[in-house]
C-alpha cells in the first residue's frame, strides 16, 4: 500500500461551449478507497468516462499502474485490470443473473486469469460465475443467480453490477454512485461487501451522493465543482472545508 | 360479476422435460424430439416424395436457400442487434465468386462452392467492417446500399457479363447432390447457430445486442465480436449465391436482386423472429407463395413488404412463436 | 467552364435530393428507406395530375407536394408511430414501405419510358458561354431558396427552434415541454415535401422510372453518410463534395462511373471519418 495506481494529469474535456472537466490532477493510492463527490454537473460521471475510455479527453493524461491509457478503447482498458460499474444499471434482461458474468468472463483477461480465487477450471463458467455470485452474497443454493437479471430487486442488481467488475478480476473498480437510489437496509448490506473488497487488495473509486456512507468508506476524499477540483483530503478535513460547503449551499447533506 | 383473466401456464409434459428430466421417459423425449425429428425427416424426405416433379424439386431447393438466407438475417437483427438490408449482397459476392472460380480457374464444383463461401464472407465481411463501430443506422444503410451499387457498377462498366451474365457455369453432376446439398447445409447451419447462440459466444453477442456498452466495458472488443457474427451471416449468404449459380448454372446481375435482401426479411418477421427456426417456417411459406404469384411479377415483393409492415404494426410475434407457445404452454382463464 | 457550372448544378440536384432525408433523421432520429419511394410517387402523381387530370402544371406542383406531404404523415401515423423507439423495427418498417410504393407503382403502370414531367419554363440561356436550360437554373433557385426558407424557419421560428433543440438534445427537449412526437410527424411531412419538391422539378431533366427510386436512395445515403447524419452543413458540403466529383467523373472517364464514384465516397467516409464530414458523433457515453 502505498504505491500510486492511478494518476490523473491535468484532465480537461469540452462537449461544445461546455467545460465539463477543467485541468483536473490527482493520483490513487493501490488498495485505498478514494471518493469522489461533488453536487451534480460538477463532472463526475465525464471523470469516470474519461478514466474508464468511453470519451476521449480533450488535454491532459492517464496513467494507470504506470501505463499511459489516455485515448484508448474502453475494451482495452477493462483488460488492463480497471473496471467500472454504470449508473444506471441495465443488465442484460434476457439472461438469467449468473449468465450476465459470463460475458465479463469471456474477456482476454478473465481467460487469462484462469478460475476464480484458483477454483474451478476456466473452461466451466457457470460454475466460475455463481462462485463471483456467491462471494457477493447471492445464495448458491437459492434460486437467485439463476432469476432473469430483469427480475431481481435493485440492490441485487448492484451486486450483479460490481460481480460484472469482479469477473474482471481487476485491480480497480470505479463505481459510478452505487449506494444511488438503494434504501437503508440494502446500503447496509452493500458497505461490508466494499470494505471486504478493500481488504482483498482492491482499489476503489467511489463517485457518490450518499456523503456518509462514503465518508465512512473513503480513505481520501476529492471535490468537483464545475468541473474543477476544489479540495482534496481525508474525509473529516473536506466536511470542515469552506469552499465544499459553500459548493454544498442548499443541500441538506450531512 | 366475477373478474376473469387469461392466464398462461407452461404444460405439465413440457416442465416435466426441463434439465436432466427430458430424458426420464419416452414421453418426455417424444416431446422435445418430435418437432425436430418432424422438420429433419420431413425435409429429407422431400425430394423423395417430390420425386416425378422436378419443378417442385426446384422450389423445394429455392426454399432452403432461402431458408438459409433467413437463418442469416434472423442471426444478425435478433441476437446481435444488426438490421442487415442487403443480404443480396453476399448472394451476388459468392455467386459471382464461385462462376469465376469454376469457370476461370476450372476448380470442380465441389471445390468451388466452399472456396467462394469462405472468400465471399472475407470480402463482404470487409467491406462491411467500417460500420461496425458505429452506429446501427449505418450499418442498415451500408448494407442496403451495398447490393444496389455493385448491381449498378457491374451494368454500368459491362464487368463480369454485364446484363447478360455468366453462363455455361457448370453445375451438379448428380441430381440428388444437387437437392440434398443444399437441405443438409441448411439443417447443418440451423442446428449449429442454436447451439452457437447459446454457448458462450452467443451470449455475448445477445449481450451486445441489449448492452453493448456494459460489454465494452467488462474488456471484450465489441467491433470485433460484430464482424464474427456478420462474417457467419455472409458465410450463409455466399453459400447460397454460389449454391444457385451452380443450380441455375448461370451468373447474373439477378443475384444482387432485392428479392434476397427482401424475402429473408419478410421471413422472419412473419415466421417470429429470434427462433432462427421461426425464418425457416417463414420462407417455407413465402417461397412456394411466390412461385404460384408469379404472374404478378414483382408485385409479390410488395405484398410481402405490406404483410411484414402488418406485422411489424400489430407487434405480432410471428408464426414460430405462437406456435412454439400452443405447444409449451396452455391457457386458461381464472379468477381475479 | 461548362464543367463547372455542371457540376453546380448537380450538386444542388443531390442537396435537394438529400435534405428531406436529412432532416427526417436529424429531428425524428428515423431513417426514412422510404425516401425514394415518395420521390418516384410524387413525380408519379404530378404525372397524373396533368395527363389524366389535366391541371396546369404550377397547380399540379402545389397539390403533388401536398400530397407528398400526406404520404410522409401517413407513413409516421400509421406505422412508424408504433414502433419508435426500436430502432430495428423502424429501419425495417421504413425499408418494406419504400419497396413496397416501388413496386406497387411498378405494377400499377410505371413500366416503360413514357412517363415525363414538363419543364416548367422550356428553352435555354447562355451563360459564359456555356448554354444552360431554364429548369437547370431554375433548380438552383429552388434549391438556394429551400435552403434558406430552411435556414430561417429553423432559427426564426418557434416550431423551427424546437426543431433544432430535439436533433440536439431529445430528452431535453420533452422536458422542456416540446412534443417530439408532434415534432417527428412535422419533420416526416416536411421531409417528404422537399423530397416531393426534388422530384417535381429534377424528374423533368429525364424520364419517370421506378429505379429513379433505388438510386435517389442511395445518392441520398451516400451524401448523408460522408456529410454526417445529423449535420445540414454536412448534408450541403458532401453534395458539392459527391456533386463536383460525379460531374468531373462523368467528364473525364464516363459517365458510368458515377455509382463507382458514390461507392467510393462512403467506403472512404467510413474509414477515414466514420462520423461524415461535420457529423457529431455522438460520444459513445450518449448511447445509453
Amino acid at each position: 500500500m502505498g504505491e500510486i495506481i492511478l494518476e490523473v494529469q491535468n484532465l480537461s474535456k469540452h462537449f461544445g461551449g461546455l467545460t465539463a472537466l477543467n485541468n483536473v490532477t490527482f493520483a490513487v493510492k493501490k488498495g485505498e478507497i478514494f471518493g469522489i463527490i461533488g453536487p451534480n454537473g460538477s463532472g463526475k460521471t465525464t471523470l469516470i468516462n474519461c478514466i474508464s475510455g468511453f470519451v476521449r479527453p480533450d488535454e491532459g493524461r492517464i496513467y494507470f499502474k504506470g501505463r499511459d491509457i489516455t485515448g484508448l478503447p474502453p475494451h482495452k482498458i477493462a483488460n488492463y485490470g480497471l473496471a467500472r460499474t454504470f449508473q444506471i444499471v441495465r443488465p442484460y434482461y434476457s439472461l438469467p443473473a449468473y449468465k450476465n458474468l459470463i460475458i465479463p468472463l469471456f474477456s482476454p483477461r478473465a481467460r487469462k486469469m484462469g478460475g476464480w480465487r484458483g477454483g474451478g477450471k476456466y473452461g466451466d463458467r457457470d460454475a466460475v460465475a455463481v462462485d463471483i455470485l456467491e462471494e457477493l452474497g447471492f445464495e448458491r443454493d437459492s434460486r437467485v443467480p439463476y432469476k432473469l437479471a430483469s427480475s431481481l430487486p435493485a440492490g441485487y442488481q448492484k451486486r450483479l453490477e460490481l460481480a460484472r467488475c469482479l469477473a474482471l478480476r481487476p485491480e480497480l473498480i470505479m463505481c459510478d454512485e452505487i449506494f444511488a437510489g438503494l434504501s437503508m437496509s440494502e446500503v447496509a448490506t452493500l458497505v461490508p461487501l466494499i470494505e471486504k473488497l478493500k481488504m482483498e487488495g482492491l482499489t476503489l473509486i467511489m463517485i457518490e451522493h450518499r456523503l456518509k456512507e462514503l465518508f465512512k468508506l473513503a480513505d481520501r476524499v476529492m471535490v468537483l465543482h464545475f468541473g474543477e477540483k476544489i479540495m482534496e483530503g481525508e474525509p473529516y478535513e473536506v466536511i470542515e472545508d469552506e469552499r465544499v460547503k459553500k459548493a454544498y449551499i442548499g443541500e441538506e447533506v450531512f | 360479476m366475477e373478474l376473469l383473466r387469461k392466464e398462461r401456464v407452461d404444460r405439465g409434459i413440457k416442465v416435466r422435460t426441463e434439465g436432466i428430466y427430458a430424458i426420464s421417459g419416452w414421453q418426455e423425449m417424444l416431446y422435445l424430439l418430435m418437432p425436430r425429428l418432424l422438420l429433419i425427416v420431413g425435409l429429407l424426405a422431400l425430394p423423395l416424395i417430390l420425386g416425378p416433379f422436378p419443378y417442385w424439386k426446384r422450389v423445394i431447393n429455392m426454399m432452403c436457400a432461402y431458408a438459409i438466407l433467413s437463418l442469416s438475417f434472423d442471426f444478425l437483427a435478433n441476437y446481435v442487434g444488426l438490421a442487415n438490408l442487403g443480404s443480396a449482397l453476399f448472394t451476388g459476392i459468392g455467386g459471382y465468386l464461385s462462376a469465376i472460380f469454376s469457370l476461370k480457374l476450372g476448380l470442380p464444383v465441389f471445390l468451388a462452392i466452399p472456396l467462394a463461401t469462405l472468400m465471399g464472407a472475407v470480402l463482404s465481411t470487409l467491406l462491411i467492417l467500417p460500420t461496425l463501430p458505429l452506429r446501427g443506422v449505418y450499418f442498415a444503410i451500408v448494407t442496403l446500399m451495398l447490393p444496389l451499387l455493385f448491381c449498378r457498377i457491374i451494368e454500368a462498366l459491362n464487368i463480369l457479363g454485364g446484363t447478360n451474365g455468366i453462363s455455361g457455369v457448370p453445375g451438379f453432376e448428380k441430381a440428388f447432390v444437387e437437392e440434398y446439398t443444399v437441405i443438409l447445409v441448411l439443417l447443418g447451419f440451423l442446428f449449429s447457430l442454436r447451439r452457437l447462440v447459446n454457448e458462450d459466444f452467443g451470449l455475448v453477442l445477445r449481450g451486445i445486442k441489449d448492452n453493448d456498452q456494459a460489454v465494452r466495458a467488462s474488456g471484450i472488443n465489441v467491433t470485433w465480436m460484430k464482424a464474427i457474427a456478420v462474417f457467419v451471416a455472409a458465410l450463409l449468404g455466399s453459400f447460397v449465391g454460389s449454391y444457385m449459380v451452380h443450380l441455375y448454372m448461370w451468373a447474373g446481375l439477378s443475384l444482387f436482386a432485392l428479392d434476397f435482401s427482401v424475402i429473408p426479411i419478410a421471413s422472419v418477421v412473419i415466421g417470429g423472429g429470434g427462433t432462427l427456426v421461426g425464418g425457416v417456417i417463414g420462407s417455407f411459406i413465402l417461397v412456394p407463395l411466390s412461385e404460384a404469384l408469379r404472374a404478378f411479377g414483382t408485385l409479390r415483393i410488395a405484398i410481402y413488404c405490406i404483410i411484414l409492415t402488418v406485422f411489424i404494426v400489430f407487434k405480432s410475434e410471428g408464426i414460430m412463436i405462437y406456435l412454439q407457445r400452443k405447444y409449451h404452454q396452455f391457457e386458461r382463464w381464472v379468477k381475479v | 467552364m461548362y464543367v463547372l457550372i455542371y457540376a453546380l448544378i448537380n450538386s444542388f440536384i443531390l442537396s435537394l435530393i438529400s435534405l428531406g432525408f436529412a432532416l427526417v433523421y436529424s429531428i425524428a432520429r428515423i431513417p426514412n428507406f422510404a425516401h425514394g419511394a415518395i420521390y418516384v410517387a410524387t413525380g408519379y402523381v404530378g404525372w397524373l395530375l396533368i395527363n389524366r387530370l389535366s391541371l396546369p402544371f404550377p397547380l399540379a406542383i402545389i397539390v403533388a407536394l401536398i400530397f407528398s406531404a400526406l404520404i410522409g404523415a401517413l407513413i409516421y401515423r400509421i406505422v412508424l408511430i408504433k414502433v419508435r423507439g426500436m430502432a430495428l423495427s423502424e429501419i425495417i418498417a421504413s425499408y418494406a414501405i419504400g419497396i413496397a410504393i416501388l413496386e406497387i407503382l411498378r405494377w400499377g403502370g410505371l413500366r416503360g419510358m413514357t412517363f415525363m414531367l414538363p419543364v416548367l419554363i422550356p428553352g435555354s440561356v447562355e451563360i459564359l458561354g456555356v448554354s444552360i436550360d431554364y429548369q437547370r437554373l431554375l433548380i438552383l433557385g429552388v434549391s438556394g431558396g429551400l435552403l434558406l426558407f430552411l435556414y430561417l424557419f429553423t432559427h426564426h421560428t418557434k416550431t423551427g427552434l424546437s426543431f433544432r433543440a430535439i436533433a440536439q438534445d431529445e430528452r431535453a427537449s420533452l422536458m422542456l415541454g416540446i412534443d417530439s412526437d408532434r415534432a417527428a410527424l412535422l419533420s416526416l411531412s416536411i421531409g417528404s415535401a422537399i423530397c416531393g419538391l426534388a422530384a417535381l422539378f429534377v424528374l423533368p431533366l429525364g424520364n419517370i422510372v421506378v429505379e429513379a427510386g433505388y438510386s435517389t436512395l442511395i445518392f441520398a445515403l451516400a451524401v448523408c453518410v460522408v456529410g454526417g447524419l445529423g449535420s445540414t452543413a454536412g448534408v450541403v458540403a458532401a453534395s458539392f463534395i459527391l456533386g463536383f466529383a460525379q460531374t468531373l467523373t462523368e467528364k473525364l472517364i464516363s459517365s458510368h462511373f458515377q455509382m463507382v464514384v458514390a461507392l467510393l465516397a462512403i467506403i472512404g467516409t467510413l474509414i477515414l471519418k466514420p462520423s461524415g464530414l461535420f457529423g457529431k458523433q455522438k460520444e459513445l457515453e450518449e448511447r445509453v
